[in-house]
């Protein structure tokens, strides 16, 4: 067909002849091994994922709940009875306190659970070994237990929906006193305790990882794999490990002082309380303390969950609008600039809560210079459209929403992070409004387009595209009809985590009544499309078209290996590496796509002046075959 | 006001359902001419067509929708530096929401234009120095702007309040709020102390603190207009949050750590009432700090009256001491005669504890 795929095979060909027989463990492994406690990198990430679209149908549906009562409040919520019992009251309503753990579920479960286990975990996971051309993560066995570590807490987190008292109830952030103490209200005793347990090991779960994914960058890239020539998804990979990594600690330490306030009569968090007829003896902790240690994790928690997508959507774009991504050193220049002030920008969630107003002053400042790189990477993605040779698969479109969504939530954090201007804002729907444009969504968006691309990949099958479109053009109308609307409200004035809105008084809630029933019909829709994807991936599991070897045309490593990649990934040698990942369109090329597989040496046509160098260097990038195997061999 | 769900259905399904059956049709149409370019196929177009259709009805709707629900945004800010916030909040907007159409618009239209065609190749184009060095520093001299503009509003807003302020303290519990003012012999509240607090001080008020003997405490929040007012703000049990949305402000209540906020009321109830037209309009505090199952009822009426007025009120205000004269008891021999002045010749019937918010079962 083209050049740059016959020479692929030549080039896999030849490490064919010459295969110095990688130890491939021949005997089969048993079901168990193979697939539960499974070392393969491709295997944990499946697991990842389904148990990652397991997770956020729970989430999803929680949410529908609470969105019944919103957009609904006098509805009858009696036909729920069999399914959620007495959390349905006599009057036929929600529980006013089952409001709040639903609400405060649906976070824990769609930010920690879904989008940082279920997109990153899958994701570094799958691509970090087939794109940087690894055998497998630096210890499958550590990895292996960070999912069941993950799965472990996963089940905790689950058996708390059904306890008698409730799940936590105290918001995703559990802020204390309201989480420390049981007298509170009920989903503060037996279902926090199972939410930190749970938190404890998922935090376990994520360092495992985390420190999996980074000495695996860093130790196991194939030869010529510099780390100028790693696709961004790998870079964005390797800073949402560096961000966990040094952020999850913290929230473990925030956790365990609640857990001691909670359970052994320590005051990290707690002074002066009365509460339910009592005056407690805790003297001189500071629930402001709790909120530094939780937002020092949260704020860069929200990019764990957001680079992936970004990183994702990067490959996806270049890939498809057939152009280099524009500007691939300012996306890693940005990235590594929202990393870093990813850590210093925490206490703008914290503007109104006492903190002392100089520190707001500070943070204000910091928290405006990271709305630069965030610019820098919408700009690049639009450019990178720009004349190009648009193919829409479902990921592209996909990707293309989720740069919609990261601008229109993007731009409200500049409001947000001016503290004079957050002083009405904090904590009403704008805020929500914000988070789910630019977290949730567009998360959510990265993680559809991921799995709508690697899906071939991952099972050696395509999924349908036309089920794609039409769940591409359902969920991107039905996140935008939810979450636009919820900007009104919070200029109205409209708190988060409100019940109902009777008590704003002045009739304001009948003004919205419309507005809110619109959301929550929005939303259910939303929900129910997300059926036709569900349906899409399970019946394309066993079902789907079988994938071809290189269905996009892609230039990453990952396409070489066997169209489904057995253990240890590459049959022979693990190819080598002479370019970069975006070599697309290049002038001068027959094919539109050259994979990083091919030597400059091979395709002088496209070559730019400065690349006639890299031929020198290509004899020296072949040379560290021995040592690559060694490594292995190790 | 249906016609909002009605009109932004509407709008959903047509574009959920030409998208259906556009690319239905173009299956049944096209079907076979690409299959051998597996990744390309005959809905390319549609989806083009698809973003091209997002736009012009996105950009209807959010325009529609956004005149639609403005009138029943907050009305004008009540207080002093509400107004300047407020300004600044929609000037904001206007370069966000600007920055975000042109962003979104040139994105969509780039889906469109540039969607594939056979007879095009794409344009390699990996790099611009200058328009990347242009596009990091028009945002952050954007930016910066703000952010400046930002900073001496929160400075002021957060500044030490004027000496003349009228001092007041509201105290979050599960599910209310208490009022306490300092009186009208001195303008000093005084001590609280967490330990003291029983059925009837529901504060703590400490009766060996002298300040204490005429403050007295309300179910509703009166505030001077002109005047500034600082709010001295305390929690018992969890967090709450002081929500005055009509005059922009917000401050959490923190158990153990008190907080506060000043600000100057510039619009009086009657004022607004007229002004909205609305004969039973009133000011409200609200909570917007998760505290538990009654959160979302946790208010209470505020009234913003005409100096005078404010004066009148308070001055009709019976101390704590006055209406409790049990109390006496705790006050210390030394102050016993300062205090007795308080004390009602004939013991008052009623007994006022302080605010009980909208009761919720
Ligand atoms: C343009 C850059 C951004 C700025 C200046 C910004 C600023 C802010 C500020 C100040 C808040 C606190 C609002 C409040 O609670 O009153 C906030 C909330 C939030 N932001 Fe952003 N943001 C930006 C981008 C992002 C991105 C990219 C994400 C996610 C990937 C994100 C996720 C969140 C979340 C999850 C919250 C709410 C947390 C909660 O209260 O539950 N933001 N943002
Ligand atoms: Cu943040
Ligand atoms: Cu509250």
């Amino acid at each position: 067909m083209s050049t740059a795929v016959s020479t692929t095979e030549e080039v896999i060909a030849h490490g064919h002849d010459h295969g110095h027989d990688h130890e491939h463990e021949h005997h089969e492994l048993g079901f168990i091994r193979k697939y539960i406690f499974s070392e393969d990198h491709k295997t944990i990430a499946k697991q990842y994922l389904i148990s990652g679209i397991l997770w956020a149908f729970i989430g999803g549906a929680l949410s529908i709940i609470f969105r019944l009562q919103l957009g609904f409040p006098d509805m009858s919520l009696e036909w729920l009875r069999p399914v959620l019992g007495e959390w349905i009251d006599e009057s036929g309503k929600l529980d006013k306190e089952f409001y709040l753990a639903l609400v405060t579920m649906h976070g824990t479960i769609m930010v920690f659970f879904v989008l940082t286990a279920g997109l990153s975990g899958t994701f570094s996971n799958f691509l970090i070994p087939l794109q940087i051309g690894a055998r497998d993560m630096a210890s499958g066995f550590i990895n292996m237990l960070s999912y069941w570590f993950f799965f472990l807490s996963s089940v905790i987190m689950f058996s708390s929906l059904f306890i008698e008292t409730g799940p936590a109830s105290g918001g995703w952030v559990i802020y204390p006193p309201l989480s420390a103490l049981p007298q509170a209200m009920p989903g503060s005793g037996l279902g926090m305790t199972l939410w930190l347990t749970s938190m404890a090991l998922f935090i376990v779960s994520q360092l495992m990882g985390g420190i999996n994914y980074i000495c695996t960058i860093i130790n196991l890239r194939t030869r010529g794999m510099t780390f100028t020539k790693m696709p961004l998804t790998i870079w964005s990979f390797f800073f949402t490990a560096v961000l966990g990594l040094l952020s999850f600690p913290v929230l473990l330490s925030a956790a365990l002082l609640l857990i001691f306030d909670r359970s052994f009569g320590t005051s990290f968090y707690l002074s002066e309380i009365y509460i339910q007829g009592q005056a407690l003896p805790n003297m001189g902790g500071s629930p402001i303390l709790y909120q530094h240690l939780f937002w020092f994790l949260g704020h860069p928690e929200v990019y764990i969950v957001l680079l992936p997508a970004l990183g994702m959507t990067s490959e996806v774009i270049a890939t498809n609008a057939r152009k280099p991504i524009f500007g691939y050193r300012a996306m890693i220049g940005s990235m590594m600039g929202i990393t870093v002030l990813a850590f210093i920008v925490w206490a703008h969630h914290m503007f109104v809560t006492g903190m002392n107003p100089f520190l707001g002053s500070v943070f204000m400042f910091l928290t405006l210079i990271i709305a630069v790189p965030s610019a820098v990477k919408g700009f690049n993605y639009i450019t990178t459209l720009w004349k190009g040779n648009i193919v829409f698969t479902p990921a592209m479109l996909f990707s293309i929403g989720l740069v919609s969504l990261f601008i229109s939530g993007g731009v409200t954090g500049i409001i947000l992070g001016n503290s004079a201007l957050d002083i009405n804002l904090h904590d009403t729907y704008f805020v929500v409004a914000h988070f789910h444009l630019v977290m949730g969504a567009a998360s959510f968006f990265g993680l559809m387009a991921g799995v709508y691309h690697w899906f071939p990949k991952m099972f050696g099958r395509m999924m349908n595209k036309t089920a794609g479109y039409i769940h591409f053009w359902f969920t991107f109308v039905g996140v935008y009809s939810v979450f636009f609307p919820m900007h009104y409200t919070g200029i109205a004035g409209f708190p988060r985590r409100y019940y109902s809105f009777t008590a704003l008084g002045n009739d304001s809630q009948a003004a919205f009544t419309d507005l809110n029933a619109f959301i929550s019909f929005a939303a259910i829709i939303t929900f129910t499309a997300q059926a036709i994807f569900f349906i899409n991936f399970f019946y394309s599991i066993f079902k789907g078209k079988r994938a071809t070897q290189n269905p996009w045309k892609s230039n990453t490593l990952e396409w070489t290996t066997p169209i489904v990649p057995g253990h240890g990934n590459w049959e022979g040698e693990i190819p080598a590496v002479y370019r970069w990942p975006y070599d697309y369109s290049k002038p001068g090329s027959e094919a539109d796509f050259i994979p990083q597989t091919i030597p400059h040496s091979a395709t002088p046509e496209s070559n730019l002046p400065e690349e006639n160098d890299e031929i020198a260097k290509e004899k020296e990038i072949e040379s560290l075959l021995a040592a690559q195997n060694e490594s292995y061999n190790r | 006001m249906n016609y909002l769900v009605g009109l932004l259905s509407v709008v959903f399904f047509i574009l959920a359902i030409t998208v259906i059956s556009k690319s239905l049709k173009l299956n049944k149409n096209l079907s076979g001419e690409n299959e051998s370019d597996s990744a390309l196929d005959s809905h390319n177009n549609t989806n083009a067509v698809g973003f091209l259709l997002f736009w012009l009805f996105g950009t209807i709707a959010g325009v529609w929708s956004f005149l639609h629900s403005q009138p029943d945004f907050l009305p004008e800010a009540a207080s002093a530096h509400g107004v300047k916030t407020d300004s600044m909040f929609w000037i904001s907007m206007a370069v966000v929401t600007f920055a975000f159409f042109i962003t979104n618009s040139l994105l969509f239209f780039f889906a469109f234009q540039y969607r594939n065609n056979k007879n095009r190749k794409a344009t390699f184009y990996p790099v611009n120095h200058k328009l990347e060095i242009i596009w990091t520093i028009i945002p952050a001299i954007v930016m910066a702007i703000l952010v400046f503009t930002g900073w001496r509003t929160w400075r002021d807003i957060t500044s030490q309040a004027p000496s003349n302020a009228v001092v007041i303290e509201l105290t979050g519990h599960q599910f209310g709020w208490y009022v306490r003012y300092a009186g009208n012999d001195d303008s000093q509240l005084g001590n609280i102390n967490y330990k003291l607090i029983d059925e009837t001080n529901s504060l703590g008020l400490d009766f060996t603190d002298k300040n204490t003997f005429d403050d007295f405490t309300a179910s509703e929040l009166h505030l001077p207009k002109g005047v500034p007012v600082l709010l001295k703000i305390r929690a018992q049990d969890v967090l709450h949050s002081v929500y005055l949305p009509f005059h922009r402000v917000k401050m959490d209540a923190v158990p153990g750590m008190p907080t506060k906020f000043w600000f100057t009321p510039t619009i009086s109830t009657d004022e607004m009432r007229a002004k909205l037209g609305k004969s039973d309009f009133n000011f409200k505090l609200n909570c917007t700090e998760i505290c538990g199952r009654g959160h979302f009822g946790m208010a209470i009426t505020v009234f913003v009256d005409e100096p005078e007025d404010y004066k009148k009120w308070v001055s009709e205000q019976k101390p704590f001491l006055t209406m409790n004269p049990a109390y006496l008891s705790k006050v210390p021999e030394n102050l016993k005669a300062k205090a007795s002045k308080y004390i009602p010749a004939e013991p008052i019937a009623t007994d006022s504890t302080a605010s009980e918010a909208v009761s919720v079962k």
